[in-house]
Parts: structure tokens; C-alpha cells; sequence
């Protein structure tokens, strides 16, 4: 099938994931009222889940279909290659996870159930749209999407006081941030005459653009980004948010939210500001060390698991801005390989952190892990297994990742870099090792045994699915690998960018 | 014994087999009951070192190159491939890991009283990392082994060690770690050297031999795989790991550390940092200071070693000492060096693994390490003296065993071109005396003096299970090293020679590029 998007029905086939998830989420909606107060019963709580997941599965079947679909020309506002499709595989494995670790969750903490499926739906429709927008203001619409569902699902367990300071506090500066991701948006159409992506990609290569409006541009689009993934110095706000925000929620947007921001991130800077590589490559270099460097460093002293999540997650936001300083072929292939492994990985580990906080907001303290694999021995081996996976060791996927990033990033002779990144990961061993030897070699203070671990079948689901991945991308990643590469190939990344600087 | 081994087709699947037959046994372990777990893993391993025994008799010894090779595609878009081989320098590796790894497992039976199934389990993951690096010729594979080794290791000893074993493990996982990660960098640019000349991405041994590199070049990427193999050594001043990893692990992580584990430093050295960069290891100063390192921790690991109170912090001291006999041996650069070094490695792991063995089954009986505590054993335990006596005196090196056959081929290597080193080091043979002499006469000679130490049982049926070989091994290389020397020779000599060849290369590369000062020196180095 061939879309050239000459009429409006084009654009639906394009959009198929988006309005599926869209059109799917009200039906969550409407189901979740349907009897008024019984939707906080656990069994119909769960059902809703199981709902909001067959959407999550249409859309899946409507993304392998538009592999099928071939794009003529590059003027549509969406755009229909590999690489959008992918990152729509990865939101939909960050949706598939972040709801089967969510359901034991919300019916235990009394969420709406309604309401919270049909939120992720929609943030997962707002990162479809950010990944395959060509287009600013579709950027834009998606980002907003995305955050405004997300800022909701932070504050969504009305009875925690830290949910709701989560809630404000992301609200707050995430709308800050969008301030000057728009102000960015409206200097680069003055200097370019356009928002459309390759428009955009065509007047800074010629040089039609103009020069200091464009930078400006750029530098506030940078700005919005870097917010956006958590990039140190603009990573105040994540620990917090990722520490107050219900477990599931914070499992799911750590993955989700940074997938899509960096699949933006990557379709605007590596295509439309390709151009003026020179005058962002040593902003992001220096980005990137900063927050490999920073948030490695300061997650070392966290006493509070899903903190030292938070931090972990900063630091792997940092490896990935290896992949935009790269900026080549290669790099891109790498940032979606790995954007697929870390979200399988870290809502994986939050979902071993969820089941030992008893499905609520207790037990989030190292201390608490103790005994753990004494008690449950099968538990404390997947954690054991997630966290080398984070923290990039061999046999894992996350070791693959890393590894292409690495390979990535020397191919554009990034060396200091690359040296930044391997001994960053040596500090992240440091805590990520404390973790798991408070699981195995530590017995409880109190001596006492905690409580049993409650695992339901939705959470036993995310669990082997992602101790599975993480294994088979450890030992075989060759086929998904490939096609990570393939889709990256169809964004058009010039390639080797370092060449402009020699 | 050849042709029933042909017809068996032994040669096509022994590798893989043993690679991957102790995470089979590792399934089992864990699938079976807790109270079977130690004989079970006992047997499998004993299996594997009966199947590997097959290798000295399947290996040709008259050959250079791999043998037994077989090489598949893993990871086609990076050009990775499952590449497997023995020479005769991985050989004793590999025999000297099936070899030690069943005893570690029936030293541990007694000792290891908790979560028996876990601990056992991880002995054979290791078993699995450690035969993975001696056999790998493609550099992804062996850094992922390389790697994998340290899971297990941190392990057993954060869970089954003593009081202070998170610091020791952590430790050791981090400065492990910090090394091998810097390799990887090194061997990333190597791949992409191997890239531009060789036309296509590889990360086969074979194939980045083939890579020239400039002298700048090799002279970095040296330092980085020096470093990691340094750490694993432990080369002085990157030791100080090993003595606190040592005295918590448990007896059977520190016999697996000592007599395996810091060998993937020095088959490091021997397998890629000669051949890789032979400009570098050529390179005046480099070998200056890595033989200046090798001695001096020959010196100072000696004398710290005879100052400890504590028997097991002694031996793990002297673990450095030896190690740096290694190292000069590899950096002579001759035939007679690197085979010392090889036979230390060799008699170094049968020896240091059989004294952390005798002083686990002493920790059983007395619960302590103190030397002090000791004393006049011999008159209790005759057959734990005698045992103790042999090992000791193989460790100092004494003639007819094999301690004897690597330090003084490895100290006349180092002569032939580097006298003065030899000189010095060779003291570190009569410091050894010195360190090892007054600790085995304080424990087991002397009076009887505490009342504890009367009723000191003598070696069980086990323990002299454990001990027989191993005292058996030590003899008979120190007797009798000719079957052994012959089969390393060739590949050692194959080595040496793609060091030489390396200095040529070097020259053409300096005439393509000719500097007047350059030009007329390698003529004279040659």
C-alpha cells in the first residue's frame, strides 16, 4: 500500500496506532463509569487493565501493518518510515509492562481504574505522535498530549501527599519547559520560513536560515529537550517526581516519556538541524558528560530505591546523548536499539520494586531489601539479573545496547567521550552492585522475615517477558539489532557528522 | 589412546562441551535438592575434567597454531563470531582450570554450610566464564567472558565470605571491572582499525592480527589492555584487591582466584599484549617498567607477605610475589622466559590452590587463620604436615617440584636479556624462603604448646582425596616437565616470532613514513 497523503484518508491510515489508542482510551473511560463506584472493586479494576491492553494490542497489529506501508515524498506532517514505527514498538512495550505492573497497584491503592488506563493509552498516543511527527507543531501536539496525560497519572493517588507534590512539581516546570520548547519552535520557524521538518533541514544545510535567530532556536528546542529527558542541569525535577509519583507511573514514564523525548529529540536534531552541527555538537558533548558524570555520581548516594531508579534513569539519558553528539548512522540504530532494551530493563526492575513494596509506597529503602534473597530467592535473581542489565553488563541486553552506543560514538571518534562512558558505567556498577548485595548478603536488621511477596499473574507476565527479552538480546540480539539499524536507516541522517568538524 | 579418541570425533565437540557442559551441571544444581547439590556438582565437574583430559592427547604437540578450532557467525551486523581454539598456551589453562575447579568444589563440602545450591551453582558459572576466556579467539567473546567471570567470583565472596566480604567484593568487582572496561574501548578502536584496512568489521583474533598500527597507536592501546590484564594479575602497584578479596572469599573462591582467575591476567599478557602491539612491547621503556613492576612486586608482595600475622593474607601475598616472576618471564621476550613464565602459572595454581585448600581444612578444625594459634601440629596431624610441607616447599621453589622448573626458567629468560633484573629478582626466591620457612615451622613445628591444637584431627579420606593429586601434580611437572615444555614450545615460539615480525613491520611502516633519525635505528635494534 503507497500513501502519499493526496487525500485526507491517508492521513488516517498513517495515524491507524494513534486513533486506535485514542478512540480505545475513551472506551476505557466509559467502561471505567459504567457502574459508578464499583470501579474501584479489584477483579473489575483488573478487567479494565486486560481492556485498556487489548487497545494497546490493536494498535500493535495497526503498527505491524504500517510496515507494509510504503511513503511517497517526505510532505506529510506525519511521517511513515522505519524509524517512526519502531519507536512506536518500544511505547507499545512500555505500555504493554507499565499496565501489567500496574494492576495489582491500582486496585490495592484504590485508583480509578477507568481514568488510569485510559491516560496511559493516551500518553502512549502522544509519544506515537512525537515519534513520527515531521512536522513542529506535531512535535509539539504530541509532546503536549503526552505530558498533560503524564502530569495527571504523577498526581493520580489522590490520598499520598507526595503523589500530588509530584504531580505540581512536574506540572510546573514541565509546562515551563514546553515555554521555551514553543519559543524555540517560533524563532526557527522566523529563521527558516517553516515547521516542517525537512523545509526546516533544507534552509539550515543551504544556509537560507537565518544565522542568530537560529541558533537561538535551536539552543531553546535544546533547552525543552534536555527538560524533557532529564539531561543534568535540567534534571531537578526527575528524582522528585519519579520518587512521589505512584511506582507503576514512574516505571512507565521513565521508559515511555524518555523514549519519545529522545526519538523527537533525534528526528529534529539529526534531520532538520543537521546543518548547524557545528553549533550544537559541543553543547551536547558537554550535556552528555555532564549527566553520565553527574547522575552516576549522585545516584551512588541514595539510600532510596526508586531514587536511585530516578538517578540511574538520568544516567542512561546521558549515555544516549553519546548517540545525538555522534550523530551518525550508526548511533541512530544504536539510540533505538537501546531506548527498546532500557525500556524493557528499567520497568522490569521498578516491576521487582513494586511487588517488595507490597504493591503501594512501602519498602523503598535499601534496608528494606535485605534478607530478600533469602525470602524469595526467584525474585531477588530476576532483580539481580534487571540490575546487571542496567548496569550494562555482558550476557544481558543491556550490554548490547551499551555496546553499540559505544560502537556508535567511537565510530565518530569520540574518544574522551567514549572514555566518560565506560567509567561512568564503572561507577554505576557501584550502586547497582549495593542493591543487589542488600538482596543476597545482607540478613534484615530486625532479624524478623518480611512480609510474602504478592505476585499476580499481570505482574508474573511483565516479569517473564522481561527476564526473557533481557536473556535473548543478551545472547542474540542480531535480529532485532538489524532491524534497529534498518529502521534508523530510513531518517536520513547525513552520517559521519565529525567529518564536518575535521 | 588417539585413535579411540578419532573415532569418538572427539577433537569436533570438545570444546564446546566443556564450555558449556558446567552451566548443564549449573541447571542441575539448581533443579535438584539442596542436600545433593555438593555431590552433584562434585561429579559433573570431576565429569568435565575426565572429558578434558582427552585434550592432551587429541593436541598435536608439534603445532603452532589453534587447534580444535571452529568458528560460526554470533552477531553478523558487528561481525562478531563464536570462535573457539586451544594452542599450547591455552591448553594448560584450560586443564589447569578442569583440573582445579572439582577440587575447589570437594574442598568446600564442610566448609560451605548455607545456601549450598546457590554457592555451588555460581562455582560452575565460573567454571563456564574462566574456560570461555582461555578458549575464545574472537575479542567480543573473550571480553564477555572475561567479564562474566566476575558475577560468580563477586558472589561467593559477598555471600559465603568472611566478616568483611562486601568491602573485599565490591573491590574487587570494581577494580576489575574499571580495567576490563577500559579494554573494551581499546579493542572497539581495534575493530575499527581492522574496519578501514580490512574492508569489513571483525572481531576475530585471527583476523585483527592482520591490523598494523602506528607505534602511537599500540603504545595506547597497550596501555589499556595492560591495564585490565594488570588488575587480573595482580601487577604491584593494581594489587591491592587481592589480599582483602583473598582473605574473605571462602577457601573454595580463594583457591578458584588464586590458582585460575589471576592466570586470565597473564594469558592476557602472552595472548594479546605480545602479539597485538610488539612495537610497544618492544618499546625500551615499556619493558622497562613492566619488568620494574614485576620486581618490585616480587620484593614487596615478599616482604609484606612475611610480616602477616595472618596465614591466609601470607599466602595471598605471596600469590603477587609469584606473579611477578610471570611477568618478567613474559617480558624477557624470549623462549626460556615465557616458558617460566607459562610453568609459573602452572605450578603457581596447583600450589597456591593446594596452600588455600590446607589452610581452609585448618580454619575447620581451629577457626582461626592467626599463625600464632598455631604450632606443633606435626605431631598431631602427620599427613596435613607432610602435605603442607610439599606445597610449601613447591611454593618457595624448591628443586624437584614444580615451583623449581618456572621461577628458574622464567629468572633465565630473563638473564639472557636483562641480567640485572634477573639479579634482583632473584632474591624474591630467597625472600620466598624466608616468608614461607618461619610460618610453616611456627604452625606446624615448634612445641605443642595450646591445649587447642592437641586434638587436631589429621587429614580426612576426603581431604587427602583433594590433597593426593595435587601433590602428585606438584612432583611430577618438577620431575619430569618435558611433556609439558614440549607442548607450549611451539606456540610460545609462534608468539615470539610474530613479536619479531611485528619489529620489521614496524620498520617498513617507519621507511613508508622516513624520519632521518628513525631510519638508520632499527637496522641496529635488528
Amino acid at each position: 500500500m503507497v500513501i502519499d497523503f493526496s487525500s485526507n484518508l491517508d492521513y488516517v491510515r498513517a495515524l491507524l496506532p494513534e486513533i486506535i489508542l485514542c478512540v480505545w482510551g475513551m472506551v476505557v473511560l466509559m467502561a471505567g463509569v459504567w457502574r459508578g463506584e464499583s470501579s474501584e472493586e479489584g477483579p473489575r479494576a483488573e478487567g479494565l487493565g486486560w481492556l485498556a491492553l487489548v487497545g494497546v494490542a490493536f494498535a500493535a497489529v495497526a503498527n505491524g501493518w504500517l510496515h507494509g506501508v510504503r511513503e511517497v515524498g517526505t510532505d506529510g506532517m506525519i511521517a511513515v518510515d522505519g524509524f517512526r514505527l519502531f519507536s512506536n514498538w518500544i511505547f507499545l512495550t512500555a505500555a504493554l509492562l507499565g499496565m501489567l505492573v500496574s494492576f495489582a497497584y491500582v486496585y490495592r491503592q484504590r485508583l480509578q481504574a477507568g481514568e488510569y488506563y485510559a491516560l496511559m493509552l493516551f500518553s502512549v498516543a502522544g509519544m506515537m505522535f512525537m515519534a513520527g511527527a515531521r512536522n513542529l507543531i506535531v512535535v509539539f501536539l504530541g509532546l503536549e498530549v503526552m505530558s498533560i496525560a503524564v502530569y495527571a497519572l504523577s498526581a493520580f493517588n489522590r490520598r499520598d501527599r507526595r503523589s500530588a507534590e509530584a504531580g505540581l512539581k512536574y506540572f510546573i516546570l514541565g509546562a515551563f519547559s514546553t515555554g521555551f520548547f514553543l519559543y524555540g519552535i517560533a524563532l526557527t520557524y522566523g529563521a527558516t520560513g517553516s515547521t516542517h521538518l525537512p523545509t526546516i533541514a533544507l534552509a539550515v544545510s543551504n544556509g537560507t536560515a537565518h544565522g542568530a535567530l537560529l541558533l537561538f532556536g535551536v539552543a531553546l528546542m535544546g533547552v525543552g529537550f534536555a527538560f524533557k529527558v532529564s539531561a543534568v542541569p535540567f534534571h531537578m525535577w526527575a528524582p522528585d517526581v519519579y520518587e512521589g509519583a505512584p511506582s507503576p507511573v514512574t516505571a512507565f514514564m521513565s521508559a515511555g516519556v524518555k523514549a519519545a523525548a529522545f526519538a523527537a529529540f533525534f528526528r529534529v536534531f539529526l534531520v532538520s538541524f543537521q546543518g548547524a552541527y557545528e553549533s550544537w555538537y559541543g553543547v551536547m558533548w558537554w550535556l552528555s558528560a555532564t549527566t553520565m558524570v553527574g547522575a552516576n555520581l549522585i545516584a551512588l548516594v541514595q539510600t532510596n530505591v526508586k531514587r536511585m531508579l530516578a538517578y540511574s534513569s538520568i544516567a542512561h539519558g546521558g549515555y544516549l546523548l553519546v548517540a545525538i553528539t555522534a550523530a551518525n548512522q550508526a548511533s541512530a540504530g544504536a539510540a533505538l536499539f537501546y531506548l527498546l532494551v532500557y525500556t524493557v530493563m528499567n520497568i522490569s526492575a521498578f516491576a521487582v520494586v513494586i511487588a517488595v513494596s507490597n504493591h503501594g509506597e512501602e519498602r523503598l529503602e535499601f534496608e528494606d531489601y535485605a534478607g530478600l534473597g533469602r525470602n524469595q530467592p526467584g525474585l531477588a535473581l530476576l532483580l539481580t539479573l534487571f540490575l546487571l542489565s542496567l548496569a550494562g553488563f555482558p550476557g544481558t541486553g543491556g550490554f548490547m545496547a551499551k555496546f553499540q552506543l559505544l560502537l556508535g560514538a567511537m565510530d565518530a571518534q569520540l574518544w574522551v567521550l567514549s572514555v566518560i562512558l565506560v567509567l561512568s558505567t564503572v561507577v554505576s556498577y557501584a550502586y547497582y552492585l549495593r542493591l543487589a548485595w542488600y538482596t543476597w548478603m545482607r540478613d534484615p536488621a530486625d532479624g524478623g522475615s518480611p512480609l510474602p511477596v504478592y505476585l499476580p499473574i499481570g505482574m508474573r507476565l511483565a516479569l517473564v517477558v522481561g527476564a526473557a527479552v533481557v536473556i535473548w538480546l543478551g545472547l542474540f540480539p542480531g535480529s532485532v539489532l538489524d532491524l534497529a539499524r534498518a529502521s534508523a536507516a530510513g531518517l536520513g541522517v547525513a552520517g559521519p557528522m565529525v567529518e564536518i568538524l575535521h | 589412546m588417539q585413535v579411540l579418541l578419532d573415532a569418538l570425533g572427539y577433537g569436533d565437540w570438545i570444546l564446546h562441551a566443556l564450555l558449556w557442559l558446567p552451566l548443564v551441571g549449573l541447571g542441575l544444581v539448581l533443579w535438584g535438592p539442596e542436600e545433593r547439590a555438593k555431590g552433584l556438582a562434585f561429579a559433573w565437574s570431576a565429569g568435565v575434567f575426565v572429558l578434558s583430559l582427552g585434550l592432551w592427547w587429541a593436541f598435536e604437540p608439534g603445532v603452532a597454531g589453534f587447534q580444535l578450532a571452529s568458528s560460526a557467525p554470533w552477531i553478523t551486523g558487528w561481525g562478531v563470531s563464536y570462535a573457539l581454539g586451544v594452542d599450547g598456551i591455552s591448553l594448560f589453562m584450560v586443564l589447569l582450570t578442569t583440573f582445579t575447579t572439582p577440587l575447589a568444589i570437594l574442598g568446600s563440602f564442610s566448609y560451605i554450610r548455607k545456601k549450598e545450591r546457590g554457592f555451588y551453582a555460581l562455582m560452575l558459572l565460573l567454571e563456564t566464564g574462566v574456560l570461555g576466556v582461555f578458549l575464545s579467539l574472537d575479542l567480543f567473546l573473550f571480553y564477555v567472558f572475561f567479564e562474566l567471570t566476575l558475577v560468580p567470583m563477586y558472589f561467593i565472596v559477598g555471600v559465603w565470605g568472611g566478616e568483611r566480604r562486601i568491602y573485599a567484593a565490591v573491590k574487587f568487582f570494581l577494580y576489575t571491572a574499571l580495567g576490563s572496561l577500559l579494554m573494551l574501548v581499546a579493542i572497539l578502536y581495534l575493530y575499527f582499525q581492522g574496519r578501514s584496512q580490512l574492508g569489513a568489521g571483525t572481531f576475530a583474533y585471527m583476523d585483527l592480527l592482520q591490523v598494523t598500527l602506528t607505534l602511537k597507536e599500540q603504545i595506547w592501546l597497550f596501555a589499556a589492555f595492560a591495564l585490565a590484564f594488570s588488575i587480573k594479575v595482580p601487577l604491584f602497584p593494581v594489587h591491592t584487591w587481592l589480599p582483602d578479596a583473598h582473605v574473605e572469599a571462602p577457601t573454595a573462591g580463594s583457591v578458584v582466584l588464586a590458582a585460575i582467575l589471576l592466570k586470565m591476567g597473564t594469558y592476557g599478557f602472552i595472548r594479546f599484549l605480545l602479539p597485538f602491539f610488539p612495537g610497544a612491547v618492544q618499546h625500551e621503556t615499556i619493558v622497562m617498567v613492566m619488568m620494574g613492576l614485576g620486581v618490585t612486586g616480587i620484593l614487596y608482595a615478599a616482604w609484606v607477605a612475611a610480616v602477616q600475622p595472618d596465614a591466609k593474607k601470607l599466602v595471598a601475598y605471596t600469590s603477587v610475589s609469584h606473579m611477578g616472576f610471570v611477568v618478567i618471564g613474559v617480558f624477557a621476550l624470549t623462549v626460556n622466559g615465557l616458558q617460566g613464565g607459562m610453568m609459573v602459572m602452572i605450578s603457581h595454581g596447583v600450589s597456591t590452590g593446594a596452600l588455600f585448600l590446607l589452610l581452609g581444612m585448618l580454619y575447620e578444625r581451629r577457626h582461626t587463620r592467626l599463625i600464632e594459634d598455631f604450632g606443633g601440629l606435626a605431631a598431631v596431624a602427620p599427613w596435613l604436615t607432610t602435605a603442607f610441607v610439599v606445597t610449601a616447599l613447591t611454593s618457595i621453589g624448591l628443586p624437584g617440584t614444580s615451583g623449581f622448573v618456572g621461577e628458574f626458567l622464567a629468572l633465565l629468560g630473563t638473564f639472557e636479556t636483562h641480567p640485572w633484573m634477573a639479579g634482583i629478582a632473584s632474591l624474591g626466591v630467597i625472600f620466598a624462603a624466608y616468608y614461607m620457612l618461619p610460618m610453616v615451622q611456627r604452625m606446624f613445628f615448634n612445641g605443642l604448646v595450646r591445649k587447642e591444637n592437641r586434638g587436631v584431627p589429621d587429614l580426612s579420606r576426603r581431604e587427602l582425596a583433594i590433597m593426593v593429586p595435587l601433590v602428585a601434580l606438584m612432583i611430577w611437572i618438577g620431575v619430569q616437565p618435558a611433556p609439558f615444555l614440549r607442548r607450549m614450545e611451539p606456540s610460545i615460539e609462534a608468539v615470539l616470532e610474530r613479536v619479531e615480525s611485528g619489529r620489521s613491520a614496524q620498520v617498513r611502516l617507519d621507511e613508508r613514513n622516513p624520519a632521518p633519525e628513525l631510519a638508520a635505528q632499527p637496522a641496529a635494534g635488528l
